[in-house]
């Protein structure tokens, strides 16, 4: 590499600090360094849990036992689940973006308690090593699945109280990271930019950093009561001493529903910043999106019992949720709208990260759909705990999270590593992973209708066609994502150099250099205009040849 | 103040009262969560409940509201003490406030041994031979009365640094935000007692 003589300061990814090698990042209180911790560490987990996820499905291309024994499976799926959502869907895209970007967007130096942001990655690692320690503890791993439901959590001979207590820290990171990004949302924001000048991945961070706050605690004791239970015979959930198997299952979910919005919500928000830009329009109904953020979080702290349908509830209570669940949607439905409303009429630029925006949307709307049906009482007490359960959370969040994700690395990857990556494998695997990705969930529905239960190592014979296009359809997707990492890797290395604003964005990270400089901002900015404002503008996009 | 405002150039107080209460918000919300599993299993077992709070000492209880009362005030006083610049002082009404936070840990100690010692703790037989809802009622006075002590020895902690901070000129008459903070940490202690303190001795 040629030393180019700069006259600004150096980038984040170069500066010296009085740290060396590794220490110079693990200890950083950079807001970008940390962005980058989390999504190195973020990605591990993820193509672990993904192998998990590849090798159940091996398992279920053919009746009975094919490569593993049902124990093998139980606890497979525990852990595929676990580090999904606690290690990779949740930290996901509010630590690893939120952590790079919140400053870069509301023009500020760093976030509100750097070094509380160190904290919770330190949290963060020691959960998720504490989860792999706990597969090699005598005893094995745990094999309640992610949900921990009593009383089987109490009883099994599993290593249950290492992993519960890996879910316990991983909660407090992600207490502290929300705490974090509302202190710096409300003072840090530059001259100017007033709540409705903010991104609106920005105001989905908010709303998901209020969820965080308010929602996590919840988990957080009930996981420690589990501990306590297990550790000394305290009578809590235990029925034989009196306690309430479903009263743990209520406060399971009054975390778990909402943390499926700390789960969307950022996702929406990398489709709301991805669009406008690649549409070249102002994006449609900014406020409502805002907006509709903030409802999601309301009325989504309300609607956890829609898990619960089978438990035997009152009536009445089943109809409130029931109604409470489709309520919901319909915030989530405008956001859809709008969305297609901007690319209604745009000068529409197919670049990668639209690309990935357009099979969230679209894999987005089945997950949205399927989750409508699934509140309808008597369709869900048909479908509960069966396949079409699985196929709609993995559209959700797979189809939906898991893609914006991809489109945020891809989007925001010249601005992180000041390189552009190659767009034909990029474009590659996109369609490997989209292809992919239907294949094996699809299928899954008729799986669940038909009545194929989920968490099963075996099926009944009638089943199998379904079962071996799904596992057919996971390969694809495999294939995609290492070619997609593979591309991004290789970027990292050969990439050409990216110039500050590749792909014509109207958002303050645009106007720095890539990567930015330490300091992010030499002057903080003045904000004058909306964050995408096309309407006045020609756009001269300078694109990288 | 012209070194210290160079290297911090972007101090803001509000802001750092704000993550305080947040923090504050997510401890009383974990409590909420327990308050939740007090109040269903109350509702299903209430007499249960009732017979078995009065084996809890009230006096006991009373004698340890009135110390962290007490402690609340000291290190209010703390607090006004550092803003009117009064080192000395205020270091002495945060010791003297570990010193109550101390006295409340021996009363809990000695009110958990004697429910030991007549055979009241988690799966001892004695226990095991009541009905569910006393079952039910000491495991969560464990619990709850448990994780509460933990948050007296955190705030012990948090005021100990406090003291250390003052000693060392690093919260000072300009800047005491970070006292405030340890303050109201402590106070979260103090009011999540106010509501332990009458759902397991006075309801019986
Ligand atoms: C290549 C990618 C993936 C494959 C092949 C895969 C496959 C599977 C399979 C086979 C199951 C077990 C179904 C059952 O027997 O009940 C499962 C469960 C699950 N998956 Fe995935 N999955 C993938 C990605 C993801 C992602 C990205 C997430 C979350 C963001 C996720 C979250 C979950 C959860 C929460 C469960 C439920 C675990 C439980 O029952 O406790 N998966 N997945
Ligand atoms: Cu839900």
């Amino acid at each position: 590499m040629t030393t180019v003589v700069r006259t600004s300061e150096p980038d984040y990814l170069h500066a010296q600090t009085n740290r060396k090698g590794i220490s110079a990042w693990i200890f950083s209180t950079d807001h970008k360094r940390i962005g980058i911790l989390y999504m190195v560490s973020m990605l591990v987990f993820f193509l672990t849990a993904v192998v998990l996820g590849v090798l159940m499905r091996l398992e279920m291309l053919t009746p009975g036992k094919t490569i593993m024994e049902p124990q093998t499976y139980n606890t497979f799926f525990t852990l595929h689940g676990i580090m999904m959502i606690f290690l990779f869907i949740i930290p996901g895209l509010p630590a690893v973006f939120g952590n790079f970007l919140l400053p870069l967007m509301i023009g500020a130096k760093d976030v509100f308690f750097p070094r509380l942001n160190l904290l919770s990655w330190w949290l963060f690692i020691i959960g998720g090593l504490l989860a792999l320690v706990s597969l090699f503890l005598p005893g094995g791993p745990a094999d309640t699945g992610w949900t921990f439901y009593v009383p089987y959590s109490i009883r099994t001979t599993t290593n249950v109280i290492p992993a519960l207590f890996a879910a316990f820290i991983l909660g407090f990171s992600s207490i502290l990271t929300g705490l974090n990004f509302i202190t710096t949302i409300h003072r840090m924001r530059a001259p100017g930019m007033t709540w409705f000048k903010m991104p609106l991945f920005t105001w989905a961070l908010y709303s998901t950093a209020w969820i965080q706050v308010l929602a996590t605690p919840v988990i957080g004791i009930t996981l420690l009561l589990v501990v306590v239970e297990r550790l000394f015979g305290v009578g809590i959930f235990d029925p034989n001493l009196g306690g309430d198997p479903v009263l743990y299952q209520h406060l399971f979910w009054i975390y778990s529903h909402p943390a499926v919005y700390i789960m969307i919500l950022p996702g929406l928000g990398v489709v709301s910043e991805v669009l406008p830009v690649f549409a070249r329009r102002t994006i449609f109904g900014y406020k409502v999106i805002a907006y509709s953020s903030l409802a999601i979080a309301f009325i989504g702290s309300l609607v956890w019992a829609h898990h619960m349908f089978t438990v035997g509830m009152s009536n009445t209570g089943m109809f409130i949720f029931s109604l409470l669940t489709f309520l919901v949607s319909i915030p989530s439905a405008i956001k859809v709208f709008n969305w297609i409303a901007t690319l209604y009429k745009g000068s529409i630029k197919i670049e990668v990260p639209l690309l990935f925006v357009l099979s969230f949307i679209f894999q987005f709307s089945i997950g949205g759909l399927t989750g409508l049906m699934l509140g309808v009482l008597s369709v869900n007490i048909h479908v509960q705990d069966t396949y079409f359960v699985v196929g709609h959370f993995h559209y959700v969040m797979f189809g939906g999270t898991g893609f914006g994700l991809m489109a945020a690395m891809h989007f925001w990857f010249p601005k992180m590593f000041g390189k552009m990556f190659k767009k034909t494998p990029a474009i590659i695997g996109w369609l490997l992973m989209t292809v992919g990705f239907n294949v094996l969930y699809f299928p899954m529905f008729f799986l669940g209708y038909l009545g194929m239960p989920r968490r099963y190592y075996d099926f009944l014979p009638q089943y199998q066609s379904y079962h071996i296009i799904s596992t057919v359809g996971s390969w694809i997707l495999f294939i995609g994502i290492l070619i997609i990492f593979i591309n991004l890797i290789i970027s990292l290395k050969k990439g050409m150099k990216a110039p500050a604003n590749p792909w014509g964005g109207k958002t303050l990270e645009w106007t720095i250099p890539s990567p930015p400089p330490v300091e992010n901002f030499q002057e903080i900015p003045i904000v004058e205009k909306g964050p995408y404002d096309y309407s006045e503008y020609e756009i001269k996009p300078e694109i990288a040849k | 103040m012209t070194t210290a405002a160079a290297t911090h150039t972007h101090r803001d107080d509000v802001g750092s009262r704000m993550g305080m209460w947040l923090f504050l918000f997510t401890e009383l919300i974990l409590f909420g969560g327990l308050f939740i599993v007090y109040a269903v299993y109350r509702f299903k077992f209430p007499e249960q409940f009732q017979l078995a709070a009065r084996e809890l000492d009230t006096l006991v209880g009373t004698v340890n509201t009135i110390i962290l009362l007490t402690s609340s005030l000291t290190v209010a006083m703390s607090i006004t003490a550092i803003q009117q610049g009064k080192k000395h002082l205020s270091m002495m009404l945060i010791g003297m406030t570990i010193i109550f936070a101390l006295a409340f840990l021996v009363n809990k100690y000695f009110e958990w041994s004697h429910k030991i010692s007549i055979g009241i703790y988690p799966q001892s037989p004695e226990l095991l031979n009541k009905p569910q809802g006393e079952i039910l009622y000491f495991g969560l006075y464990y619990v709850m009365t448990g994780l509460h002590a933990l948050h007296v020895i955190i705030g012990m902690v948090v005021l100990l640094f406090s003291m250390v901070f003052i000693a060392t000129g690093k919260i000072n008459q300009q800047s005491y935000v970070k006292l405030e903070a340890g303050g109201l940490y402590w106070h979260l202690v103090d009011i999540i007692w106010i509501f332990l303190f009458p759902l397991f001795y006075l309801i019986s």
